[in-house]
């Protein structure tokens, strides 16, 4: 589903990511862990399109396509998805709004009719069931005084609508509670269909309890220093990070 | 031509006006118009050096300068938003090209009367009240299209509502302009509101071009009283068309312990400048005004305003937010004067604007003087662009460049707008700024 070949990208002139290849298979899920600064949520912009992130060498294949050759809106139409680490509050657009834009954009990619407004608000109370936001959240602006929680569970109600192939998630549980963490990966782990496939961003294993991961990858300076099966993320924890620090250099 | 020349003319417009002869008024309003010819006569034809119009240019008036009073049409011309007009919940009263339109119009309700109506009693509240408002600034500050105003007055609406009293719905004025770019014409519209102690009115005032409409001059000037611990609701409206030209004022006293809030939206045009005037006239009055302009193509809008606050424990709260796009520019000047005997005030103001194109300006000023030692005020004005990363996050979720900045643009404004007590009025403005935006972002 994406391959990433020898990925090399900076921001503002400075060389963040220093090759990496990764193979994502449909149904898999990858969780990339690693320090601060290591370059995780940079991969996650990089692929998304984000300005100001630029891919200097490599490739990456989404489904067989350039993905750097589609806009940032028709990457996540074709089915690439990114919950933000910090999603964004925009007072004075609604969230209903916002969402039927969205999943109307979709819907108008694959040739399908826009919902009407009915028919969407019922499909917007349903998922909103089903992250635990009270459907009171969709008359709100955008994320507007959201809680930490409340935010991310939004994240994972537009994962849901939005039913992408690929879902990257940026650290999705900084600033959870076991509570919220638990809607979250229960959302997640709903949307596991064996075609489905994640990209799990994390720093920590606490995540990994709940969305239990095919492959493990550690990220230290830019690049992937060891990869491995669930049982990485325990001995990470254990270890820490500064054991795989001499294998950066 | 000279700009001048529009000063001589509007002076001979207001000679040739036939004397009052209004049944109880007319001494009233001779006199006005006399004291505003003398006072506009008066005045220096501001000019760059003015502080009052130092970025807005009068030089656009020259083209009013042989121009003549509009002539009323007996028909309501064909006009997109009357549909969502009519739907208010309102006591509507059409004006077309500043002429009552009565078979459009609802009846007028108790306490709304036209100047050359008054009775007795009215007439006794215009001696009281018309002019007096808006003379209340500074000579030093004072607009001369005010004293313009009261030099065309020929006649005006007064809306008194008594002790106690209520309107029991939204009073809605809608001025149409019929006026045709073929021919250059005035209009003189002027209103005057008193609400006595303890009454409560919605006020709204929508000035719009019909659909085949696109020049003219409106100068519109409203006074308004609010009695003690009276309520009031107003808003403004300006969309007309953008080959027309409209300098207006709103002035607000407000008495002791009175509820004040107002709404203003304002499209640009050739020449659009308001001014509101507002002053805390008895202590514990409480103040909410909030205002949206927007402008774009080669778009002039100026919001001037100004409160004064010569009592205590007054309160203020001032939001105005604007998106200026193309080679438009936008002036907002926002001051806050708190007298030495204004002890308690709490004032805020704030000015936030969007900036959509490198060609376009916004001169914004906030300007406050405070002479009381112990008052809370808090000001501030940005100018903008739009949030990169509230673009790339509504671009994430698949949606277009072009839609993703119709969005963010109409929910700054939206913001603003959600306060609005009348719902109809907010959906017919929603509606109307979303299809301006869509119009401003076509799809790739």
């Amino acid at each position: 589903m994406l391959q990433i070949k020898e990925l090399v990208a900076e921001i503002e002139g400075k060389q963040i990511l220093n090759g990496i290849s990764l193979n994502i298979k449909p149904g898999e899920v990858h969780a990339i862990m690693g320090p601060n600064g290591s370059g995780k949520s940079t991969l996650g912009n990089v692929l998304t399109g984000r300005e100001g992130y630029v891919a200097k060498s490599g490739e990456v294949l989404f489904n067989g396509k350039n993905l750097f050759d589609l806009d940032i809106e028709e990457r996540a139409r074709e089915g690439l998805f990114l919950a933000f680490q910090y999603p964004v509050e925009i007072p004075g657009v609604s969230n209903m709004e916002f969402l039927k834009a969205a999943v109307d954009a979709h819907r108008k990619h694959h040739g399908q009719p826009e919902l009407s407004s009915f028919d969407f608000m019922k499909l917007a109370r349903e998922t909103s069931k089903n992250v635990s936001l009270d459907a009171a959240f969709l008359k709100r602006g955008v994320n507007e005084g959201f809680s930490g929680g409340e935010k991310k569970r939004n994240e994972i109600m537009q994962m849901m609508l939005l039913e992408p192939q690929l879902c990257i998630l940026d650290e999705t549980d900084s600033g959870l509670d076991i509570d919220a963490l638990q809607v979250v990966a229960n959302g997640v782990n709903a949307m596991r269909d064996g075609k489905r496939s994640f990209i799990v961003v994390t720093h920590y294993q606490r995540l990994l309890d709940y969305i239990v991961p095919d492959y493990v990858h550690v990220l230290a300076g830019g690049k992937i220093v060891k990869s491995g099966g669930k049982e990485l993320a325990l001995e990470l924890e254990a270890k820490g990070y500064s054991w795989l620090e001499g294998e950066v250099a | 031509m000279t700009q001048s020349d529009f000063k001589q003319h509007a002076l001979e417009l207001a000679q040739a006006l036939e004397p009052h002869d209004a049944l109880q008024a007319a001494a009233v309003l001779q006199a006005l118009r006399e004291r505003g010819a003398e006072e506009f006569a008066r005045s220096d034809w501001p000019g760059r050096k003015s502080e009052h119009w130092k970025y807005t240019s009068l030089l656009s008036m020259q083209d009013y300068a042989s121009a003549s009073w509009a002539t009323p049409k007996a028909a309501l011309p064909p006009t997109a938003a009357l549909a969502d007009i009519e739907q208010t919940d309102a006591t509507k009263l059409f004006f077309v090209d500043g002429a009552f339109h009565v078979e459009a119009s609802d009846e007028l309700p108790a306490g709304v009367t036209f100047f050359s109506q008054a009775d007795e009693s009215a007439s006794a509240v215009l001696k009281n009240y018309l002019g007096s408002i808006a003379a209340g600034v500074d000579a030093s500050r004072r607009n001369l299209f005010t004293s313009l105003n009261n030099a065309w007055l020929s006649d005006g609406v007064l809306v008194h509502v008594a002790k106690d009293a209520a309107l029991d719905k939204p009073l809605y004025f809608v001025h149409l302009s019929s006026v045709s770019q073929t021919s250059q014409t005035i209009t003189n519209q002027r209103l005057l509101v008193v609400l006595e102690q303890g009454a409560s009115a919605q006020i709204i005032e929508h000035f719009l071009s019909a659909d085949d409409a696109s020049s003219g001059f409106v100068n519109g000037l409203t006074e308004i009283q609010v009695g003690q611990n009276a309520r009031l609701h107003h808003t403004r409206l300006h969309l007309e068309h953008e080959a027309s030209s409209h300098i207006g004022a709103v002035h607000i006293n407000l008495q002791r312990d009175c509820v004040v809030e107002g709404f203003t939206l304002a499209e640009g045009g050739k020449l659009k400048r308001i001014d509101y005037q507002m002053n805390h006239c008895g202590p514990g009055a409480q103040l909410t005004l909030n205002g949206v302009y927007l402008a774009r193509h080669q778009q002039l809008v100026d919001y001037h305003t100004t409160i004064e606050h010569r009592v205590p424990h007054g309160t203020s709260q001032e939001v105005f937010r604007g998106i200026v796009g193309d080679k438009a520019k936008a002036v907002f000047n926002g001051r806050i004067h708190i007298h030495k005997d204004a002890q308690k005030t709490l004032a805020e103001l704030n000015n936030r604007n969007l900036l959509t194109s490198n060609s376009a300006e916004v001169d914004t000023k906030p300007e406050l003087e405070i002479y009381a030692d112990d008052v809370r005020c808090a000001h501030g004005a940005t100018i903008s662009q739009l949030d990169e990363t509230s673009m790339y996050y509504l671009q994430s979720r698949g949606i277009d460049t072009a839609q993703a900045r119709m969005m963010l643009s109409y929910g700054f404004i939206n913001e603003v707008m959600e306060a609005l007590p009348h719902e109809t009025v907010l959906r017919l403005l929603q509606a109307h700024l979303r299809a301006r935006f869509i119009e401003e972002s076509p799809v790739e």
